[in-house]
């Protein structure tokens, strides 16, 4: 049954990958998303559905898990922060280029380097222009609220074996600690041997029986060869661009202006619309729910009827870069942020609205 | 004690040359070919066919799995 | 008697493994490599586990096992064969799961994810070429390389003062309590050859008693990256690599 639980965003990703049948999680603590292993080893997932939870020695070890669960057709995930997605970044381009299905959960925080622990969104480069080596992009789901946690659990997985792709909740600090109600999904049971062969019978490692081998690489020498997959890759991401794009749009339809935001970050807006509007000053929102694939189209079809956009971020302006290829110079395009760790306040947005658009 | 004959077949093709096999004969049958197959390589052969007692050990070290051993019991 | 009697079916005593593909291996002419993949092979035919066997295959020289072994395989990144294959075999408890992993993929790049897979005692075999060089970029140091030894980055031999000491990770890991059983062989004559295959058999069968995990060393030669003949490699192995890595079982419970 559908279940109403009070809960912090890092609990939620455990309890809702335990919930849709979840067969791995591999991690390494870091702040600020511990929560999420130390859930899962305090509900004991394996007593329960099987599924299997494992501390890895590091972000390496736990992703190139997360490689070797995905080369068997089973649903495994594993979550970190902004440093250890930089470790990990190895093993997600090697998933890319064995084209497997997995989940992998960032909670940003701020950087470069160690950084800070508190929140930020400054792994949008990393996380949607493929953030290691070689031609290839994650699926990028980033949630705005502890319900998206757990909703985008589920979607993720279900992008992931839809496109062979690996799939990423980049969520930030702020919705991994904070808590709100959710609404957590009824309990789907993990796959069986036969569901698995159904699913990816045609890939995955499940003992060479009665067909030839399976072989999961991403290693091909022959440059022409090794093209030819790239080539099967950009289709891919072409089909991926072409059906899942994500976003939800706010106030737009009478807006002069539009805030593009993300995550914690389009909560924060919602308020600043409002004080905006308060003050006469017609302002909307669009939400980029999916950041890979990128809503190009929706923010270019409101050129025609606002005055500017502006790109409101935890960073140093990332997602901005996408906002103006979408509007291709034809409004003005501006951008305010705060880094370090630093959480906008509406007020402050608007400000940055006002002097940036209408001085 | 029952005597041995043995022999071996290479597959010339896949044979590398390594020469392996020839120091690992006890009763030096083996030796490479003066002739090379499509790879260039002198590959091994039975020089002294009669010496071969079956004992596989040239077949036991070779890399490539390109000797198969034959073991007869001589009345 | 003549060779036509000798040479038929019922005569035959020793012929290529069925799990052998017909792929040509890549390796140079007299290397290891193909020896163990051999032995591999054979073991996984002769337990009849080649339906529930799974390979990891490192980055190196036996980057492409995958190729020649006809059993399912995963291709890992450099150092990270331990990592892949702990969740195979906790997703797949059942199935024989194995590495197989050079010194520099082991013992340089890989040495956490050696180390803790060993600590954790996971249910997996770990085969271990030792031929003291990294043979696929062209013969450059590897941490097991001797002292003195010349290699493409250790022009002038290594000098402990500039590159440190030779590893015996072996000895190493049989010191972790998840291992079950280490071992170091050689297989370069005919009883070396079956005393590895003796103990990569009895690693698999650890595997199916879940007894932990299983490393097989296996110091082996690389006559391209030594620079020399593979008879002499052999000799040189001899005179040079078993003092400093002497053969046999380091632990076995």
């Amino acid at each position: 049954m559908a279940e109403v639980k009070l809960m912090k965003g890092n609990e939620v990703i455990a309890e809702t990958a335990i919930r849709c049948g979840c067969d791995g999680y591999f991690g390494y603590p870091i702040t600020p998303q511990s929560e999420v292993m130390e859930t899962l080893m305090l509900r004991k997932p394996w007593e329960e559905t099987g599924m299997v939870v494992l501390q890895a020695e590091s972000e390496l070890a736990a992703i190139n898990m997360v490689y070797g669960g995905a080369s068997c057709g089973k649903k495994v995930m594993t979550s970190s922060s902004s440093p250890g997605i930089s470790l990990k970044q190895e093993g997600i381009t090697y998933i890319a280029g064995a084209e497997l299905p997995c989940l992998v959960v960032d909670v940003m925080r701020g950087g470069p380097g160690l950084g800070t622990i508190q929140p930020s969104q400054s792994d949008y480069f990393q996380a949607t222009k493929g953030g290691g080596h070689g031609d290839y992009h994650l699926i990028v789901l980033a949630p705005a609220s502890v319900q998206e946690m757990s909703d985008f659990v589920v979607l993720g997985f279900e992008l992931a074996f839809k496109y062979r792709n690996p799939a990423m909740i980049l969520a930030d600090g702020v919705i991994g600690q904070m808590m709100e109600k959710v609404v957590l999904p009824d309990y789907t049971p993990r796959w069986t041997d036969e569901e698995i062969e159904k699913i990816s019978g045609s890939w995955a490692l499940t003992g060479k029986k009665k067909r030839e081998r399976h072989v999961i690489t991403s290693l091909e020498l022959e440059a022409h060869r090794q093209e030819v997959f790239n080539e099967k890759l950009q289709r891919k991401y072409r089909e991926i661009e072409a059906n899942e794009v994500r976003y939800e749009a706010l106030y737009c339809e009478d807006a002069d202006y539009i805030l593009v935001a993300y995550g914690s970050t389009a909560r924060i807006c919602q308020k600043s619309i409002q004080l905006a509007r308060e003050a006469g000053i017609k302002v909307g929102l669009l939400r980029p729910i999916t950041l890979y694939p990128f809503p190009y189209q929706p923010i270019a079809g409101l050129c025609s009827q606002v005055k500017g956009f502006m790109s409101v971020e935890m960073s140093a302006g990332q997602m901005v870069e996408d906002v103006r290829l979408a509007v291709d110079g034809k409004v003005k395009v501006d951008f305010y942020g705060r880094m370090g760790g630093v959480v906008p306040t509406p007020e402050e947005i608007v400000e940055a609205l006002k002097t940036k658009f209408m001085i | 004690m029952a005597k041995f004959k043995g022999a071996i077949v290479v597959d010339i093709e896949h044979c590398k040359g390594c020469s392996l096999c020839v120091v690992a004969c006890p009763t030096h049958v083996i030796d490479l070919n003066p002739d090379v197959n499509g790879k260039g390589y002198h590959y091994a052969y039975m020089k002294n066919p009669d010496a071969c007692i079956g004992c596989a050990s040239c077949g036991l070290v070779c890399p490539d799995s390109v000797i198969s051993v034959y073991k007869k019991a001589v009345e | 008697m003549e060779l036509t009697d000798i040479i038929k079916e019922e005569n035959l005593v020793l012929k290529k493994s069925s799990l052998l593909t017909d792929n040509i291996m890549h390796y140079c002419p007299g290397c290891t490599h193909g020896v163990v993949h051999k032995l591999i092979a054979e073991v996984i035919e002769e337990l009849n586990i080649q339906d529930q066997a799974i390979g990891v295959s490192p980055v190196g020289c036996s980057v492409f096992a995958y190729n020649y072994i006809d059993i399912d395989w995963a291709e890992a990144a450099h150092g990270r064969a331990p990592a892949v294959a702990t969740a195979i075999s906790r997703l797949h408890p059942e199935k024989y799961v194995f590495t197989y992993q050079g010194d520099g993929d082991l013992a340089s790049i890989g040495c956490a994810e050696i180390m803790h897979a060993c600590n954790r005692g996971e249910n997996i075999v770990v085969v271990f070429i030792n031929n003291a060089i990294y043979g696929m970029t062209g013969g450059q140091m590897a941490p097991t390389t001797l002292l003195g030894q010349v290699t493409a980055t250790t022009p002038y031999g290594r000098d402990a003062k500039l590159n440190g000491f030779p590893m015996k990770i072996t000895e190493l890991l049989a010191q972790l309590d998840g291992t079950c059983y280490v071992t170091r062989q050689s297989a370069d004559t005919p009883g070396a050859v079956r005393k590895t295959k003796n103990a990569i058999r009895k690693a698999f069968q650890n595997t199916r008693l879940q007894k932990g995990l299983s490393f097989v060393e296996v110091v082996g030669t690389c006559n391209s990256g030594w620079k020399m003949s593979p008879v002499d490699a052999n000799k040189w192995m001899h005179e040079h690599m078993f003092a400093k890595y002497p053969l046999g079982d380091i632990k076995d419970i």
